[in-house]
């Protein structure tokens, strides 16, 4: 079993022998690359094919089965049709920037794809800092967004742009603010050790994973939140709505430069949805002892896939919000809520001294009621906030 | 000689020059971006690993977005008229920087104090940092959180529409927030328009 | 291995070229870019000093400079508050044109 799980590790090791010593290095980073970007471009191929599907059952539908088995070659005819088809560039586009901007989407996003530990001793890259890391180039994404936005002269794009980079950077507030939780307690901002401190099992079944715990659990949900709006998702999805404004920033994309923006915008969601696992889902962790056999990495990736799901259920199921509805959700409700999760971590950190029986249930009691009063209080203050007549500024 | 620092010291001046006297303040804008990644990592180079990543997170992810916004939110600043040659400042600028710059070139090449060698890669980690941070650096972390937070309410201040110009310019606009306002397009100058409106 | 002075003439370069950008450009954002990077400037020579320096563990220049970082952000978020406002005023934001202390 010990060999099944380190498989990738030492076969790495052996295709390394191969190669003389001077350029082992360089073969590791080619490695490793072709890893990334063969399994995540698998993923995303697999994820389009399931999305439709998926959405397809959930608006009562077959959703796309003419080409292969069950439709499952879609993505393939996807691919070919997006690869032939004419790369169309507005005459007035500032056609460096257009052409820079997917690359400025997908470079960062398959950096930060680098620092999430995959498996026990499988992380591409390994750094002290790796969820700075991960932050910093998720910012630059933003730029990309505004790159597509402003050079195709496109008012859509630009309104789509300016949507994209309002919500992005309210979200990434509460985004960065509930993960801080995890690095109060774990005490390290390196990916490794934030999956190292949720190996184990309280009582012997329970996992220790960070979402069990009462902070863990609001953490879990506001980053959710904010990475459902941080990835354009849906119900999020304004800078994309093709209903309002056709297709946002993406209007003036087509053939090959849109496949780049369409998988970039898929492989954040997955980079997101990584670094969820990795923060409140126990990493590679398995969930009962009894299955820790089962190899790291397929814990991993079952539980990457299962947030996918989440996803697409989410987009199936929710309506689009409006922009002031978005805005004040981000500032009134989740950036106080995550402020107040990191007291509660606060306090659960310092009630670790207490040692007296049914300490533990008294800490999950009390910090649980704190999150509920504060969930229960600024819920009603965006209630109310929603059932205030709203003043329009250029519809009357 | 380096490689890798000679390629990064060379995109990152191109890329500052080219901030510095390009005529579009978007394209401005992002070679100042390329410029910030690129200290970022001379910082990494350095073996400075988190601050290259806190100057990547703060420049790129945070004051490039805020530079881009003011200039979308200023209209006709975006293309400038060419009059930059006909001031007589301009030579006089370039003076004053070629003189800095030689002063400091020379006074750097005929020092003999600098340390030639490269002592072991000192462990900049996080938790050091911290630890730093919280005992012989407090005071100036609270005074930064200070600073910090007077800022962001000076900049919401500063930006926000008061009561009598709302009714000068005769718009709706009721917002009073200005983060509101960065999200209304409105505001927002497009580059084509522009460019008909000049000519 | 790249000696420290290649460091220093590179901090020196681009100090003068955000010096130029700040002396000659007449548009707020742009003077507001020049000084950002000779911040930027500054910052490098911090870290190339305390990566050459005999006691790199005191940590001294990377503290430095991630207050610098700290405060080069506020500075940034006021400077362009500023802009705006100006802008709102005199609607322009051409450094030249706004030249009176009085509205």
């Amino acid at each position: 079993m010990q060999s099944l799980d380190q498989i990738f590790v030492t076969g790495k090791q052996w295709l390394l022998a191969f190669l003389p010593e001077a350029l082992q290095p360089v073969g590791s980073i080619l490695l490793v690359i072709a890893a990334i970007f063969g399994v995540f471009a698998t993923l995303f191929a697999v994820t389009t094919i399931l999305e439709r599907k998926i959405l397809g059952r959930i608006q009562n539908r077959f959703g796309p089965n003419r080409v292969g088995p069950f439709g499952f070659f879609q993505p393939a005819a996807d691919g070919i049709k997006m690869l032939t088809k004419e790369d169309i560039v507005p005459r007035d586009a500032d056609k460096i920037i257009h052409f820079l901007a997917p690359l400025a989407l997908i470079i960062p996003v398959a950096l930060a794809l680098s620092v999430l530990p995959y498996g026990r001793n499988m992380v591409p890259v390994e750094f002290d800092a790796g969820l700075l890391f991960f932050f910093a180039v998720g910012a630059s994404t933003e730029l990309s967004v505004f790159m597509a936005g402003w050079s195709s002269r496109n008012k859509y794009s630009l309104v789509g742009a300016m949507r994209g980079i309002a919500q992005m950077i309210s979200y990434e507030v509460p985004l960065v603010l509930s993960t801080v939780t995890v690095i109060m307690i774990v005490g390290s901002l390196s990916l490794v050790k934030i999956v190292e401190a949720q190996s184990g099992f309280l009582f012997g079944f329970l996992p220790s994973w960070h979402v069990f715990t009462p902070w863990g659990f609001a953490g879990f949900f506001l980053f959710m939140i904010a990475a459902t709006a941080e990835s354009n998702r849906s119900p999020f999805d304004l800078p994309e709505a093709e209903s309002e404004i056709i297709a946002g920033y993406l209007t003036e994309y087509s053939g090959f430069k849109y496949a780049l923006f369409f998988m970039g915008e898929y492989w954040g969601m997955f980079a997101i949805s990584g670094l969820s696992v990795t923060l409140f889902l126990g990493g590679w962790n398995a969930p009962f002892p009894f299955l820790q056999f089962i190899p790291s990495y397929i814990w991993f990736f079952t539980k990457l896939v299962l947030i996918i799901f989440t996803f697409i259920w989410l987009r199936g199921t929710v309506p689009r919000l409006r922009l002031d509805q978005l805005m004040s959700f981000a500032w009134k409700f989740l950036l106080p809520l995550a402020l107040t999760n990191i007291v509660v971590a606060a306090i659960w950190f310092f009630s670790r001294a207490l040692q007296f029986p049914g300490a533990l249930g008294l800490r999950w009691i009390f910090c649980a009621a704190i999150l509920a009063v504060s969930y229960v209080w600024l819920g009603r203050g965006v209630a109310q906030a929603q059932r205030a007549k709203r003043v329009y500024q250029y519809a009357e | 000689m380096n490689v890798a620092f000679i390629l990064i010291a060379g995109l990152t001046l191109g890329s500052a020059i080219a901030a510095m006297s390009l005529r579009n303040l978007v394209h401005c804008a992002l070679c100042t971006v390329i410029t910030f990644a690129g200290l970022a990592a001379m910082y990494l180079q350095l073996n400075a690993q988190f601050v290259g990543f806190a100057q990547i997170l703060v420049y790129v992810g945070a004051v490039a977005i805020l530079i881009l916004f003011a200039v979308l939110l200023t209209r006709n600043s975006e293309n400038q008229p060419n009059t930059l040659l006909a001031s007589p400042s301009w030579i006089i600028g370039i003076l004053v920087a070629i003189s800095v710059s030689g002063t400091i070139i020379y006074a750097v090449v005929k020092s003999t104090r600098l340390a030639q060698t490269l002592p072991p890669a000192p462990e900049a980690t996080v938790q050091k940092i911290g630890e730093q941070l919280m005992t012989n650096y407090v005071l100036p972390l609270e005074i930064v959180a200070l600073l910090l937070t007077a800022a962001m309410i000076g900049a919401v201040i500063i930006a926000m529409r008061d009561k009598n110009e709302k009714e000068d310019s005769g718009s709706k606009m009721i917002t009073g927030n200005a983060r509101e306002r960065v999200s209304q397009p409105s505001t927002i100058h497009h580059p084509s328009s522009s460019q008909k409106t000049t000519r | 291995m790249t000696p420290l002075h290649h460091y220093l003439i590179f901090s020196a370069l681009l100090f003068s070229i955000g010096l130029a950008g700040a002396l000659t450009r007449r548009n707020a954002i742009l003077v507001l870019i020049g000084v950002e990077m000779m911040l930027n400037a500054a910052n490098l020579n911090f870290i190339a000093f305390w990566r050459y320096s005999a006691h790199p563990e005191a940590l001294t220049g990377v503290m430095f400079v991630i207050f610098s970082i700290g405060i080069a952000a506020a500075e940034a978020a006021v400077g362009l508050a500023l802009i705006i406002a100006i802008y709102r005023h005199y609607k322009t934001t051409s450094l030249e044109k706004v030249d009176s202390l009085k509205g």
